[in-house]
């Protein structure tokens, strides 16, 4: 809840190969450990993961690729990646404004800041979308004025438009944008702080501009580390259900993301529908844990060895 | 202050990436959070309590919390055995196991719910034999424990009711307590064993006099982590939980059904309390961080 653990910095340096005899577990421990952790392993990720695609598929491949005739299936699709396709640079842009501001400078309040940048990880699904119909929802703050309607403090033109949040795309937007705020950030203030700041102020020595140290010096050098929180903020915008759930209304082929699509097609006892979307999902799971390993390899070769 | 102009006149770029900063951060999270507070505050105490602590409710905290902590340990037993296979054995496969943990990150909540009650439900792979085993064992423990209440378990199903929740939390908690576990058992010296070695101790003293010890902090917040996780996950436990009043409620479903009655007001109240218990929690994870940090010297 606190954030997930996972970080390129977190990552171990070495692997036990090569470990002393004498603080070596014997034999049996060693067969015991093994067992449990893969037997674990096996049970509780790739039992489920295995279930998605069995599921999906239960009905012979025909049934599978049927199940993405439907239009519905289409608009769910084309939402979520409409709604990646924006929170993501959003929270791509910030996470770099504020590794910047956090790692290159010292200011009082700083410690405050990084708490705070962390905080939508502490808050329930739930209550990211509860938040947000507190303010666009027709009972909130703004839902009064949001809709079409005679309000004497606006123009006449903002009066005859029919804004929606809540219930249609722009809320399930924002409630994606809380939810992942702070995947580029966090990762990309360790790794700035671990960089410091010399090469920047060599630039500016030699007469670059702000804007040209920060394209060819901080860029080139945080990029691993920002593809790995945007991959991770992507994963969990595309894959967001109880935020989104709330703010949506589940408007059938409008408001549905893929992940609450999948609800309905599995209340709906349509199980191979669902399971057939939550492939789709699981491969993008799949991707991001392939893509996340591959950076991390990277990162452990570019760095030099302990 | 003034340590901050000289820098700001070198380094190009403070007060623009700053207020971005502060905007966006006001904007998206700290304006909406207290939107929450507000809210509530318009209610007398009376009505907060009513709204906070009607049955339904005090059985969905004491299940989310109950869960959740079941979950957590389970979590911190298997996810400490993993980290250490991860880190002092090499096998074959090792590097995809390693990336597979991260699973319960990366897999939509939703396709994990769905997924589960593919297995445990009682036509499922799993589910099929398990599901008798589980109505045994705890026919059995209800005979043979009487000490412990099992009312709440006694002809349960696995999945579609409380077991389900429990499974759901397991699955989401997991990679919390690897992931802190490992970078912390990587840095752990050989030297220190060998000394305990070499000092006449067993590989069992080594391993609970000496290794424990050091991981125990690590240990300790992974398991907070995975916790807090559990109490407000929603997405995969909605699906398998069975969701019966009373009885297998979670409290984040309850803060949608009063939403789904229009009960802005009631919804808000049961969210404040969930967010000042996570707040209290985040507290004490970053004091359990702060103290491994300095325990650790990272």
């Amino acid at each position: 809840m606190a954030g997930p653990a996972t970080s390129l910095a977190a990552k171990p340096a070495r692997s036990g190969a090569g470990t002393p005899r004498v603080i070596r577990n014997p034999l049996w421990v060693r067969v015991v450990f093994m067992t449990l952790a893969l037997g674990f392993l096996a049970c509780f990720l790739v039992l489920p993961l295995a279930a998605v695609f069995a599921e999906a598929l239960r009905k012979g491949i025909g049934a599978y690729f049927h199940s993405f005739a439907d239009p519905d299936v289409h608009s769910a699709i084309r939402l979520t990646l409409l709604t990646a396709a924006i929170a993501v640079p959003a929270n791509l842009v910030f996470g770099v404004a504020a590794a910047w501001c956090i790692a290159k400078y010292d200011f009082r309040g700083k410690s405050l800041l990084v708490t705070l940048i962390d905080l939508p990880f502490a808050v329930s699904p739930v209550i990211s979308g509860l938040i947000y119909m507190l303010i666009f929802g027709l009972q909130g703050w703004l839902g009064p004025y949001l809709g079409a309607g005679d309000h004497p403090w606006f123009g006449e033109w903002f009066n005859q438009q029919d804004i929606k949040i809540v219930f249609a795309v722009p809320g399930i937007v924002l409630a994606t944008i809380f939810v992942t705020f702070p995947f580029v950030a966090r990762e990309l203030i360790p790794l700035m702080q671990t960089q410091g700041n010399d090469e920047e102020y060599a630039a500016l020595t030699l007469g670059a501009t702000g804007w040209q140290t920060f394209w060819r010096v901080t860029v080139p050098n945080i990029k691993w580390g920002l593809f790995y929180g945007v991959i991770l903020c992507n994963a969990r915008a595309m894959g967001e259900f109880g935020a989104v759930s709330v703010v949506s209304g589940k408007i059938r082929g409008e408001t549905t993301t893929m992940p609450l699509h999948i609800e309905i097609l599995y209340n709906e006892n349509n199980s191979v529908a669902a399971f057939a979307v939550a492939s789709l999902l699981a491969l993008l799971a799949l991707v991001t844990l392939v893509l996340k390993s591959f950076i991390e390899w990277r990162h452990a070769q570019s760095r030099p060895a302990v | 202050m003034s340590s901050v102009a000289s820098r700001r006149s070198v380094l190009p770029g403070f007060g623009l990436s700053l207020g971005f900063t502060l905007a966006y951060l006001g904007l998206i999270v700290l304006i909406p959070l207290s939107a929450a507070f507000i809210k509530t505050s318009g209610m007398t105490w009376a009505e907060f309590v009513a709204a906070v602590a009607s049955p339904r409710l005090i059985a969905s905290y004491k299940l989310s919390f109950g869960i959740s902590l079941l979950a957590a340990i389970v979590n911190a037993f298997f996810g400490g055995i993993v980290a250490w296979v991860l880190v002092r054995y090499t096998f074959p496969g090792r590097r995809v196991v390693d990336a597979l943990v991260d699973l319960p990150f990366a897999l939509p909540t939703a396709v994990a719910g769905i997924a589960l009650c593919a297995l445990y439900a009682r036509n499922g792979w799993v589910g099929e034999w398990l599901d008798p085993i589980w109505a045994g064992g705890i026919k059995w423990l209800s005979t043979h424990v009487p000490w412990i209440d099992w009312a709440g378990w006694l002809g349960s199903k696995l999945a579609y009711d409380r077991p389900g929740i429990f499974l759901a939390l397991t699955f989401i908690g997991l990679p919390f307590v690897v992931r802190t576990l490992q970078p912390v058992l990587a840095e752990l010296e050989p030297e220190l064993e060998e000394a305990a070695a070499t000092l006449g101790a067993n590989r069992w003293q080594t391993m609970t006099r000496v290794i424990f010890p050091e991981l125990l902090p690590a240990l300790i917040t992974g398991f907070a982590l995975a916790f807090a996780r559990g109490i407000g996950e929603y997405g995969s436990v909605v699906f398998i939980a069975g969701n019966q009043p009373l009885h297998s409620e979670i409290t984040p479903l309850l803060i949608i059904t009063k939403l789904e009655q229009y009960d802005y007001r009631g919804a808000t109240a049961i969210a404040v309390v969930m967010l000042v218990t996570s707040f209290l929690l985040l507290l004490l994870i970053n004091l359990l961080q702060k103290w491994s940090r300095r325990y650790y010297r990272l």
